[in-house]
């Protein structure tokens, strides 16, 4: 199963490791990153293979969402099929 | 890699503009629960709900999670209940609390079924039902009732029609030091569907499966955004616009449904297309019809903005979604959107236009609070002209009017949370329905009926 970590907000030093280094504790497999800037936010997005996590989805969504609130960033971590399934026939 | 505006545009829907799903509901027959002792049909009840739905909160709960899409409630609909207590003679209200104590289980936001279908009459236990709605509703927290009054098949029962008129004050009175919510409860309609996951009106019909699931979307802040950015789009390209905003929005019921379905070994039943409006701002259909071009909602020219909406509504939610069912359209309650609320406190949106509105969208008088004064045979005419709407249009049609016991037009009920706060409504009630409400009988079927 995969998942997309989305990262918004301000762009700083370190997000991208940061938000790595939640994915190596939690033994997620990066699979492809993009990032951009839109409307004066910075933006990064994550695929990420979650099949072999070493701990439940809940808690490394709540990793996520914790180091978000740290740094000010909105981080979410969704299945990719919700994506899929509504931009894509 | 799906492309990052797409991903951007849905975080979007979901933190911004309040796109959610509405409910996952739970549709459970009852049909093998009734006894003639009601002692044992009341436990057989709780233990089919919470065997079959004692999973669906956390369930929900985990959707919404690894999907990161808002799931507002998860909600349970039964067999009418009046099917199942004709079983037994005993007093209908014990199957409410049985109900009441299964929902406290399962940790469910309603349970809906609290009902009786006497479209063309009344059969063995549901006169003793509708008697028993107002005590019913305001002994139990979570239960919701409702009444299917008539039909485009079978014509409209005035009978019941008159009950009901007096079964919503007597609903009113009971509750009336709650702001009256046992109102909110009760709903009464024309052409009830049985696949409804919407309360008040929802029950599970006789013609489903055992279980089944079935999902509501939401999404008027959505739609709304997405015109916004069109100002000077003619109508027809609006239209298209919510064509497609309204496709999205039903692609992520569809995906939820279908999960809930496979986790919890339940058959997916139906995504009703429907755009809720909460009293959240951003979240309001009145909002949509103001972005269309309209100064206020309840002017001239909304029952066509209005139809034009919910069309395009279901054009584009009909081909994401393998079984389209339910109510289906825009809802217009107006105690919960917050733009139908600022309308009706201006004195802008009144209840004739609101009647008008009902004839192209869904459902119905939703959510109306009315001065307390207002006769039963007022709110019976209220009904019948409702349901008379919805027979000859064969559409659903419903009325959820809330008489605001010792309150007048103008002044305020507030209920909270979805239900939000319903400003007191003119109803003419100068020269009286009396007479022909007291007539009585049965409208007949329309010749709309006859299409065999």
């Amino acid at each position: 199963m995969k998942t997309i970590v989305s990262v918004i907000g301000k762009d700083a030093v370190g997000i991208i490791s940061k938000v790595s280094a939640i994915c190596f504790e939690c033994n997620a497999n990066i699979v492809d990153i993009t990032q951009s800037v839109l409307q004066d936010m910075f933006v990064m997005v994550m695929l990420t293979e979650i099949k072999d996590l070493n701990c439940s989805f809940t808690d490394f969504s709540e990793k996520m969402k914790q180091l978000g609130k740290e740094n000010n960033l909105d981080i979410r971590v969704m299945h990719e099929d919700i994506f899929n399934s509504m931009h894509r026939i | 890699m799906i492309n990052i505006n797409d991903i951007m545009e849905t975080i979007n829907m979901i933190s911004e503009e309040n796109l959610d799903i509405r409910t996952v509901t739970m549709g459970i027959s009852l049909l093998d629960c009734a006894d003639s002792d009601a002692n044992r049909a009341c436990e057989k009840i709780y233990d089919k709900i919470t065997r079959l739905a004692g999973n669906l909160v956390k369930t929900g709960e985990d959707i919404e999670s690894q999907y990161g899409i808002p799931i507002i409630n998860k909600r349970i609909s039964v067999t009418p209940i009046a099917m199942i207590a004709a079983a037994s003679k005993a007093d209908p209200v014990m199957y409410a609390k049985a109900l009441q104590k299964a929902a406290d289980a399962t940790g469910v936001n309603f349970i809906g079924g609290y009902s009786a279908l006497v479209h063309k009459g009344f059969s063995a236990g549901d006169e003793a039902l509708i008697r028993s709605i107002p005590e019913a509703l305001s002994l139990t927290d979570n239960i919701c009732s409702s009444v299917n009054i008539g039909s485009t098949k079978a014509g409209i029962n005035m009978d019941a029609v008159k009950l009901m008129g007096q079964i919503v004050r007597r609903t009113a009175e009971i509750t009336a030091d709650r702001d009256c919510i046992g109102c909110a409860k009760l709903v009464v309609f024309c052409n009830a569907v049985e696949d409804n996951p919407f309360m008040a009106g929802a029950f599970h019909g006789v013609g489903e499966p055992d279980s089944v699931i079935h999902v509501g979307v939401s999404g008027p802040g959505v739609v709304q955004a997405a015109l916004k950015k069109y100002p000077d789009a003619d109508l027809g390209q609006l239209a298209e616009i919510i064509k497609r905003t309204a496709f999205k929005i039903t692609r992520m019921g569809q995906l939820v449904g279908s999960e809930a379905s496979k986790r919890l070994g339940v058959p997916f039943g139906i995504v009703d297309l429907s755009l809720a409006p909460t009293p959240a701002v951003g979240d309001s259909v009145a909002h949509i019809l103001e972005e269309m071009g309209l100064e206020t909602c309840g002017i001239h020219g909304t029952t066509a903005a209005l139809a034009m909406l919910n069309d395009a509504v279901k054009k584009g939610g009909v081909m994401a979604s393998s079984y389209v069912g339910g109510l289906s359209g825009a809802f217009i309650p107006v105690s919960e959107d917050a733009g139908m609320i600022a309308a009706a406190k201006s004195g802008d949106l009144e209840l004739s236009k609101l009647e008008a509105m009902t004839a192209v969208c869904s459902v119905g008088l939703d959510m109306i609070a009315i001065p307390g004064e207002t006769p039963a045979e007022v709110i019976s005419a209220i009904i019948a002209d409702e349901a008379a709407i919805g027979m000859v249009n064969s559409k659903t049609t419903a009325v959820r009017v809330i008489p605001a016991i010792g309150k007048k037009a103008g002044e305020t009920l507030e209920f909270g949370g979805l239900l939000g706060s319903g400003p007191i409504m003119n109803v003419n009630s100068v020269k009286s329905p009396k007479k022909f409400i007291d007539r009585a009988g049965r409208i007949p079927a329309p010749l709309q009926s006859l299409k065999n």
